[in-house]
């Protein structure tokens, strides 16, 4: 370790162990932040234990033991984990029962929506306003056509066809990309000046926090045949789709409100006495610091809207959850819950958890920007 | 007096019972610097956040360059523009630079084209020396700085007139005095300005009229020498005593 005294003078003084070679350095960060005193040492040790224990029991069941490759269930033989069921149904699972010889469809459609994420979440692109534009328009509208078809040639894929991890992606991007705008009009119109408008937007956000969701997508589809002229059907994705984005919405709602009243009223003040009108203070002066406030809310609730779209599956839809139920019930696959759920687990959580390493890059970012 | 800039004719004003303001009667003229001072409570932040409309008033009329100031009419936006305000608390957007703080005015509302809102920011800026700091974030400014940023914010939209609510009030002492001097050169420039302070050598030095406001109304308006040195009413005489110890 450096001696403090050879240090040019006006350095800060090191932190202990901050320098020298790395195992002398990896020892010292022990010693200080693990095993400080006898109590540090005792909770450690503890710690290690169950999560040693965690890892003995999943980690061979899940790698070492396990089954890669198969035709049914019947090929697993070893203690493992049966991963042949996965691989065997990879392919229904991110598709569902969309016809394979038209899979490059939903293949461009994943590309489009990678590219738009990259486009929006990279700091270095520029033109964000345009990525916001693809995101919300030319996404959306480049999807359906493209997974529907019926055009240029195109055979038409019913969406009663679209089905796994491309359901689920269909159903989360446009709840998560338009929940937040309609959120933020209700949030603006629960503090709207005209009643009217204010007790609609109360009425609403209190209806769909009150109502489970379940049962929001239960009635519509049960109901809404009763109001449609008849012989006509509403199409349970597009129910899903709206169901979801209006009822996030709500909740979306409250959050912004929260950033709305955190802001001083003399932000309104200042904007006013400029010559702002209502929807220009709203746009380039309220909005985007109250939305600032509330990133961590927003993004909580966006993970909790992904988690929702499992719910569809009571309107007959067969996303990721729902297929791999599927699956499971399989009797070539009999017995393979573990496995397909494990997996369904892990990829929720790897979308989750990378829409919480985004917002934590966001609030780092804004809270460069301000300084603050 | 003829062609004031602003006129307040019987404005009055309740908060409920409470009534702020009682006949209110004053004209300014273009180019005119008053000064509005007294005790707190009186009604003096009350009358000046009435002309640019961010408060309503019940009774009266009040105009700016002819043209009737009122919170509901469709044209209080284009008024807004033509009465620069400076706030106590700067009011400054924090999310933006300086330099944005002060464009987003000019490029949202008058359509002024980036690189000219930018040329003339900077201007300010220099006007009020803080060119240095036009990409730093209010945040990262003293409250001196903050308040000539403010100033300038106002003047980057060309109003007719500049209001100052208690400008000093939020600055801790050793700071007062670089704000005073952006606004003593300010009034130099035929500024048509109204300040409610307390600072009296600023109004000694650039105040053409003092108006004295007591329990919301106007209790006596006169030259600033006239008014320091012989108040005619005893609520000023007071008033002056205390702020000038």
């Amino acid at each position: 370790m450096t001696d403090a005294a050879t240090l040019p003078a006006g350095r800060a003084r090191p932190v202990p162990g901050s320098a020298g070679a790395l195992p002398a350095r990896a020892v010292s960060w022990l010693r200080r932040r693990l095993f400080a005193s006898w109590r540090d040492g005792l909770l450690s040790l503890g710690v290690i234990a169950v999560l040693g224990a965690i890892a003995w029991a999943i980690v061979p069941w899940a790698l070492f033991d396990a089954t890669w490759h198969g035709a049914s269930r019947a090929d697993c033989t070893g203690s493992g984990a049966c991963w042949a069921f996965v691989s065997a149904k990879a392919s229904q699972f991110v598709y569902g029962f969309y016809p394979p010889a038209e899979r490059w469809r939903p293949d461009i459609a994943f590309a489009l929506l990678v590219a738009g994420l990259v486009w929006l979440m990279v700091p270095r692109i520029p033109a964000k306003a345009y990525a916001g534009f693809f995101m919300m328009i030319v996404l959306p509208v480049a999807t359906f056509l493209l997974l529907h078809g019926g055009f240029a040639g195109l055979t038409v894929v019913p969406s009663d066809q679209w089905g796994g991890l491309l359901l689920t992606l269909i159903l989360a991007v446009s709840g998560i990309t338009f929940s937040l705008p309609f959120g933020v009009l209700f949030a603006l119109g629960r503090r709207s000046r005209m009643p009217l408008v204010r007790w609609f937007c109360i009425g609403f956000i209190e209806f769909c926090r009150g109502v489970p969701f379940l049962t929001v997508l239960f009635m519509a589809i049960v109901m809404l045949p009763f109001f449609l002229p008849s012989g006509t059907k509403p199409d349970p994705l597009a129910l899903a789709v709206v169901g979801i984005i209006f009822y996030e919405a709500a909740y979306m709602a409250e959050v912004v409100r929260g950033g709305l009243q955190a802001l001083p009223k003399g932000q309104y003040e200042a904007a006013m006495a400029i010559g702002f009108g209502y929807w220009r203070t709203m746009l380039h002066i309220i909005l985007p610091q109250a939305v600032r406030k509330v990133v961590p809310g927003v993004v909580n609730t966006t993970i909790s809207l992904l988690k929702n779209t499992t719910l569809v599956m009571v309107v007959g839809l067969f996303d990721l959850l729902n297929i791999v139920s599927a699956g499971v019930s399989d009797p070539l696959w009999a017995g393979s819950q573990a496995e397909g759920y494990f997996i369904v687990g892990l990829v929720f959580w790897l979308m989750s958890f990378g829409l919480s390493c985004y917002s934590r890059a966001i609030e780092a970012r804004f809270a460069r920007a301000e300084r603050t | 007096m003829d062609n004031p800039l602003i006129r307040l004719a019987g404005v009055n004003k309740w908060y409920s019972q409470f009534h702020v303001l009682r006949d209110i009667d004053l004209a300014v003229k273009p180019g005119e610097r008053i000064v509005v001072c007294g005790p707190s409570g009186s009604g003096k932040s009350t009358m000046i956040r009435c002309i640019n409309g961010l408060e309503a008033y019940e009774q009266g009329t009040i105009t700016v360059a002819g043209e009737r100031v009122a919170q509901d009419d469709d044209n209080i936006e284009k008024i807004r523009q033509r009465v620069g305000m400076v706030f106590q608390n700067f009011n400054l957007f924090p999310h933006l630079s300086i330099l944005d703080n002060l464009t987003l005015g000019p490029i949202k509302l008058k359509r002024m084209p980036r690189a000219a809102a930018e040329a003339r920011a900077m201007e300010l800026l220099e006007r009020v020396h803080i060119g240095q700091q036009a990409l730093k974030f209010p945040n990262q400014l003293s409250g001196g700085q903050q308040q000539r940023v403010a100033i300038a914010r106002a003047l980057a939209m060309e109003p007719d007139v500049m209001l100052f609510d208690e400008p000093t009030s939020a600055l801790d002492p050793e700071m007062v005095k670089e704000v005073l001097d952006v606004m003593i050169a300010l009034a130099g420039t035929g500024m048509t300005m109204i300040c409610v302070t307390h600072e009296m050598g600023f109004a000694r030095a650039v105040a053409d009229r003092v108006v004295f406001m007591a329990d919301g109304s106007i209790a006596e308006i006169g030259a600033p020498d006239a008014f320091f040195s012989a108040p005619r009413t005893e609520r000023a005489r007071q008033f002056i005593q205390q702020v000038i110890h």
